[in-house]
């Protein structure tokens, strides 16, 4: 198993310096691998590092401390032609399409510049054709090539970003909130398009989103956040069926199933979490949830619970739940 | 309780653009009761805004066009009637609104608490003393703890979900008859958007007003909503009670939206159902059913005619010709039980 691994982090943090002595935990002691052809779902609500952590990971952001090894080197140390190839081998699909693409060039320019930079092409034929050719994988014809972003709806623009990630020849993607931009009709297409190519071009994904329904969807794992920590992450199925940190069962009943009996049912079950997001500028010490945990006790307020496997694959971060 | 408090009849908006004239909303006509809640679901563009900011009269015309014919009756007047002195009574008083993005909503340059008052000072007859006791009342009833602190602060001291709150407790200051909700929590996080959806269940029962809750979140409709009016390029194509509308969709297009979504509580991997395509152009709507180009039973005659409204028994309503008696009940699985009813 261990030979597979595309992406381990170990302990990896991030901080970003606010001044005034103020420092803001983006990612705190963040821990996963991910193996080959895989898909890690990172779900959290907004502010709780989810981006940071996938950025960090690309070596968008220099990281604090700790490790992000692929396949097995240090993606922080990489150095001339290294950092160049894993430049092209790990891309990333932005989260706005609006303004991930720029609208003073046209539709192949968007899709080619990568290719340009890293001369993938030998000819102005080959260009024009791998262009032609990645359009078609994503939905879109030939016709499209010349125009410009304002001519295209949100999820044609959303594909025109997958597209340009794809253009590189990629081995790994991180998806930025993908579809959070896109309409529901919409969503699905997308979704089902990212995995048939991930079953065409044997990509592994992190997929980032804040969307449990459609993370359970396309995800093989799952990873949740909490303010810059992982509280819980283990297999799909498994974090649906059987979740046991208490902010995963809270995110878990907070969304809403389109069924209005089914809804009445769990409204009497409902957890209802008091309260939002404590702030990540110098937290707190001890569990980052305890402020808005149903559960929390004085221990929790003053030590830290790391991730322990309870199961096979099966990790949580609470005092609670591994019997601590 | 069946006792009407809006009706909106055959609405029609237009934009005049430089491309041409955009058909916004194509003949909708719909019913709040009090004390009700109408959910309006559709996708971006398909004119469930329009429909909103009609009814609030907070179209700018030009460059829109109200079209002849278009009536909203609220309480027995007609809002498209209304002269500035009566819609300054209206707005705010007894009809509320509650938009998308609080942020841009909400003014800047103002402590959240003068924005309360300010609404308060024109609609009531409160002295500046009152209204600012009022306003903290109004914070702490939408759940903004410390509002006496609060009150005094302005909108980017709060959070995303906080501001929201603070949206509602604007929109409830004079007890409106009507509260217009335009995509309240789709800036949210889940948990978020579950508090400030109990928020407007719980205010709505206290205070007895109607709802009108315009979303594209068919999971959030389910939680609140009584009835359902399904909107699609400008046109309402389905509508009937909550349940029915989840259990018994009629129209291929709530059918899809429905499949589109992955549940949680369902076992489901891999191929989700989507609608291919996108929605037609407004600017040259398309002669038969607009949804045509998408659906996956599309027949010769949908192409070529309107669809009729159909009903299928207590307010439950969809056009499609899926349900012509001539139709073969082959092909659509989920028409066939109602062509044995019928």
């Amino acid at each position: 198993m261990k030979d597979n691994v595309v992406l381990e982090v170990s302990h990896l943090k991030k901080y970003f310096d606010l001044g005034h002595g103020r420092t803001l935990h983006a990612v705190d002691d963040v821990s996963f691998s991910i193996r080959e052809g895989e898909t890690l779902g990172l779900v959290g609500e907004s502010g709780c590092g989810k981006t940071t952590c996938g950025r960090t990971c690309l070596g968008m952001y220099n990281k604090t401390d700790g490790q992000v090894l692929y396949r097995g080197k240090d993606v922080h140390a990489l150095k001339g032609s290294e950092l160049f190839a894993y430049k092209r081998e790990a891309q990333m699909v932005f989260q706005d399409p609006y303004a991930s693409l720029d609208p003073r060039m046209t539709v192949s320019d968007i899709i080619a510049e990568g290719m340009d930079v890293h001369h993938l092409y030998q000819n102005k034929a080959e260009r024009a054709e791998k262009i032609y050719g990645l359009l078609e994988k994503v939905g879109l014809n030939k016709e499209h090539a010349n125009r410009f972003i304002h001519e295209f709806s949100g999820g044609q623009r959303q594909r025109i970003g997958i597209a340009r990630a794809l253009a590189m020849e990629p081995k790994f993607l991180v998806m930025d909130e993908p579809i959070s931009a896109l309409d529901v009709s919409i969503q699905a297409q997308v979704i089902n398009m990212l995995i048939r190519l991930q079953k065409e071009m044997g990509l592994t994904y992190l997929f980032v989103a804040h969307d449990l329904s459609m993370v359970k969807h396309i995800s093989d794992r799952v990873a949740v956040m909490y303010l810059g920590q992982i509280v819980e992450i283990t297999r799909s199925e498994e974090l649906y069926s059987h979740p046991l940190h208490p902010y995963t069962q809270a995110l878990l009943s907070a969304i809403p199933i389109p069924d209005p009996i089914i809804e009445a049912e769990r409204e009497t079950k409902r957890i209802h979490l008091e309260g939002e997001v404590t702030s990540p500028i110098d937290p707190a010490p001890g569990c980052r949830f305890a402020s808005r945990c149903p559960y929390a006790t004085a221990r929790c307020k003053e030590a830290t619970p790391t991730l322990k496997e309870v199961g096979t694959g099966h990790e949580v971060a609470c005092f609670r739940v591994t019997g601590e | 309780m069946s006792e009407k408090l809006l009706e909106v009849k055959n609405l029609r908006v237009s934009y005049h653009t430089y491309a041409g004239e955009v058909q916004s909303v194509r003949g909708v006509s719909f019913t709040v009761n009090k004390g009700e809640t109408v959910a309006v679901v559709g996708e971006s563009g398909c004119g469930k805004s329009v429909t909103a900011k009609s009814i609030m009269r907070l179209i700018k015309t030009p460059p829109a066009e109200i079209k002849e014919g278009s009536e909203i009756i609220f309480d027995g007047e007609d809002v498209l009637q209304f002269n500035e002195k009566r819609l300054c009574a209206y707005r705010g008083g007894e009809v509320a609104m509650v938009f998308q993005d609080a942020l841009a909503a909400l003014n800047p340059t103002m402590t959240v608490g003068n924005q309360i008052i300010e609404n308060l000072r024109h609609h009531t007859k409160l002295s500046k003393k009152e209204a600012k006791a009022r306003a903290v009342e109004l914070l702490r009833m939408v759940g903004i703890p410390q509002p006496e602190s609060r009150v005094d602060q302005y909108p980017h001291e709060f959070s995303g979900g906080m501001r929201q709150r603070v949206m509602i407790a604007i929109a409830f200051a004079c007890d409106p008859k009507l509260l217009i909700a335009d995509e309240p929590t789709t800036a949210l996080d889940v948990t978020i958007q579950a508090q400030i959806i109990d928020l407007i269940k719980a205010l709505q029962k206290e205070k007895n007003a109607s709802v009108i809750l315009i979303t594209h979140d068919l999971g959030v409709v389910a939680n609140i909503a009584d009835r359902i009016v399904v909107m699609y390029a400008g046109q309402i194509v389905e509508r009937g009670t909550s349940i029915e509308v989840f259990h018994h969709p009629r129209h291929p297009y709530t059918n899809a939206l429905l499949e589109a979504v992955p549940r949680l509580d369902l076992q489901n991997k891999q191929q989700l159902a989507s609608i291919e395509g996108t929605p037609p152009d407004l600017i040259a709507p398309p002669k038969g059913c607009p949804f045509c180009t998408r659906c996956k039973y599309c027949m010769e005659i949908c192409c070529e005619q309107q669809p009729p409204v159909l009903n299928f028994g207590d307010g439950h309503e969809a056009s499609c010709w899926l349900y012509q008696l001539e139709t073969p009940a082959a092909d659509a699985p989920f028409t066939q039980e109602a062509h044995y009813e019928g």
